[in-house]
């Protein structure tokens, strides 16, 4: 009762990287909360392939649900398992993914539980909570922080009354690390019949082909980033080449900020609405090539370059080559 | 076999957050509403497209915009019948205010119940003031329909089965789902037609009752034509009109509450800021390499 819960993602028997980076946030908040991180997974012929990528993140408890037709993914037989699991564990939170998964998921289960869900946290806290309307007051509330209104403010939100208290994280946001303490490790294999209705499995996946992501750019210490400022693909071949002798990536706005954060960040042209600059202000370095002074990015930047990108990228590119051995 | 079918669109209208100039934010630091033009959220287009396309391949078929907001939101109906939806709704009540994506699921589904019979409820992945994507599963929940997120095309309706391809993380799916269900289309979706002249002409005056002004020219217009010309005055419904409980709309009905706003303060860095002067770029390029931030 009252623990803290991750949904695992996966894609066939491999574990998403973010579910691992939530197992981890979960776990800070379990000790601070001085209770246990549970997990729940679902999927086809999982046993026994999963378990290591789930338990040495600080699992005391995985619920591995293992069945036919909970792989690929589908929105009924998952949301079936996790809301009839949590009325018998009444877990005080659930954190999932912000993915196409996570996001077709949190809200049914939410739904279905009436409890609340903040979508694309970027920082997940414990505290209190005064309501001034009813002067009621509430202790260990989880601190659900997110950008808002198009990323222009910064908005906390808490659940006071209902559970659990759901979050959305976006990859990369958090940082995953293998837990150094001593979780108990318990692993379940539940009956999948007895919390999903025969009914649930109505949607068909005809076809399900994923990629491997062409670029990591979680794995690239050097984004380089293009805006609307860039104008022209001759602008973005330029910040490729940019990429590729500084060996770093090449990455959209957006792509960029679901990065998460990198040693070093390159904007190009981007005048950096916010919701940008959430994804890419924890990068150690910004450079902001911009011919507008005033361009908003610029009071986050360390460096500041003011000129065209056509004019600025060609010299980052011969200096580099020249200085470097 | 074609069947008509019934198809309600989900619209919302928001602030354009995307075209955030530098006057959006005020001087203290608070977000300039009015600075920021009210739009029909960019993804709820997307829907529309999809379900004027439904519209022409099922002959017979409705198409309905439904919205929730202030008397001003009328505009996402009249946008609608501008390019071919056949009716709309507004929800509208001071009860429905403050909302959380729960509260707004429930007035929509309530609504959706009032409408009754419908085949397939379709809005955008999500709107840009939110970024929650959040009411479209939660609408289908509340319905106790199936639901498909992240569509890109429905592909084909069949035997009352869709046969719909979505966008998944690092691919795509394609799924099929029995009807009624619920779509959510993504952006990457074919873009929606614009709107069209002769439409314009018919709908132009079309107002919901709260929005007419008596004063206005475009309210004094509605009031002389409407009389004669009845699909002039667009549905409104408070909720009331949709049998809501009060306790689950609006503040009330929100589990979510909002503990602090606080605007962006840009974490100021110490810049430096430089010229494109080759000695400024050269410069930049040794202290980076000096510091091994790039080797």
């Amino acid at each position: 009762m009252n623990n803290v819960f991750v949904y695992i993602e996966t894609e066939g028997t491999q574990v998403a990287e973010v579910s691992q980076e939530l197992l981890t946030k979960g776990r800070k908040l379990a000790d601070q909360l001085d209770v246990e991180l549970h997990a729940v997974v679902a999927g086809t012929g999982i046993k026994g392939k999963v378990e290591d990528q789930i338990l040495p993140y600080g699992v005391d408890k995985l619920f591995a649900f293992d069945g036919e037709g909970l792989f690929p993914y589908t929105s009924a037989p998952h949301t079936d398992i996790l809301v009839n699991l949590f009325k018998e564990e009444q877990p005080q939170i659930c954190l999932m993914g912000a993915t196409v998964i996570g996001r077709d998921l949190g809200p049914r289960v939410s739904s279905s539980l009436t409890s609340g869900l903040t979508a694309d946290c970027t920082q997940l806290e414990i505290g209190d909570f005064d309501d001034v309307k009813t002067k009621k007051h509430y202790d260990n509330l989880l601190y659900q922080i997110r950008p808002a209104f198009g990323g222009n403010i910064v908005a906390t939100i808490v659940n006071p009354d209902h559970r659990p208290q759901m979050a959305t994280v976006r990859s990369g946001v958090m940082q995953k690390a293998i837990y150094e303490g001593k979780a108990k490790n318990e692993v379940v294999y539940p009956e999948v019949s007895k919390y999903v209705s025969p009914e649930a499995y109505v949607v068909k996946v005809l076809d399900h082909h994923v990629e491997a992501a062409k670029h990591n750019l979680k794995g690239s210490p050097i984004v380089v980033a293009g805006g609307y400022g860039m104008g022209s693909k001759e602008g973005f071949d330029m910040l490729f080449e940019l990429a590729k002798v500084l060996h770093g990536e090449v990455g959209a706005s957006r792509a960029a900020v679901d990065a998460g954060f990198c040693d070093m960040y390159i904007a190009c042209g981007i005048s950096g609405q916010i919701q940008h600059i959430a994804g890419m202000q924890d990068s150690k370095i910004i450079i902001s090539v911009n011919s507008d002074p005033d361009a908003p990015i610029n009071k986050i930047a360390d460096y500041v370059i003011v000129g065209t990108v056509e004019e600025v990228v060609p010299k980052l590119i011969k200096y580099y080559k020249q200085n470097s051995k | 076999m074609t069947k008509p079918l019934k198809i309600v669109v989900l619209a919302k209208q928001v602030p354009d957050t995307r075209n955030v100039g530098k006057d959006a934010m005020t001087p203290e630091g608070t977000v300039n509403r009015a600075a920021l033009p009210a739009i029909f959220n960019p993804e709820d287009l997307n829907a529309l497209e999809q379900a004027l396309r439904l519209k022409e391949q099922h002959p017979g078929s409705t198409v309905g915009v439904l919205t929730m907001g202030p008397p001003r939101a009328g505009e996402i109906i009249r946008q609608g019948l501008f390019r071919g939806a056949d009716t709309g709704w507004l929800l509208t009540d001071r009860l429905f205010a403050g909302a959380d994506t729960l509260a707004t699921s429930y007035a929509l589904a309530t609504a959706i119940k009032k409408i009754g019979d419908v085949d397939i409820v379709i809005g955008g992945r999500q709107a840009i003031d939110g970024d929650t994507a959040q009411v479209g599963p939660q609408v289908a929940q509340k319905l106790g329909l199936n639901q498909v997120t992240y569509a890109e095309e429905i592909l084909k309706i069949e035997n009352n089965i869709a046969t719909i391809r979505r966008h998944i993380d690092g691919g795509v799916e394609t799924v099929e789902v029995p009807l009624p269900c619920v779509i959510t289309v993504n952006g990457s979706a074919a873009p929606c037609r614009p709107c069209n002249a002769k439409l314009v002409m018919k709908y132009k005056y079309a107002m919901c009752p709260l929005e007419v002004d008596a004063n206005s020219e475009c309210g004094i217009r509605n009031a002389e034509l409407s009389k004669s010309r009845p699909y002039l005055t667009l549905n409104q419904w408070s909720v009331a009109d949709v049998d809501g409980d009060p306790n689950q709309c609006g503040l009330s009905g929100s589990p979510t509450k909002v503990k602090t706003v606080q605007n962006i303060v840009f974490q100021a860095k110490e810049s430096k800021t430089l010229t494109a002067s080759d000695a400024d770029v050269e410069g930049l390029i040794k202290e980076l390499l000096e510091e091994k931030i790039i080797g």
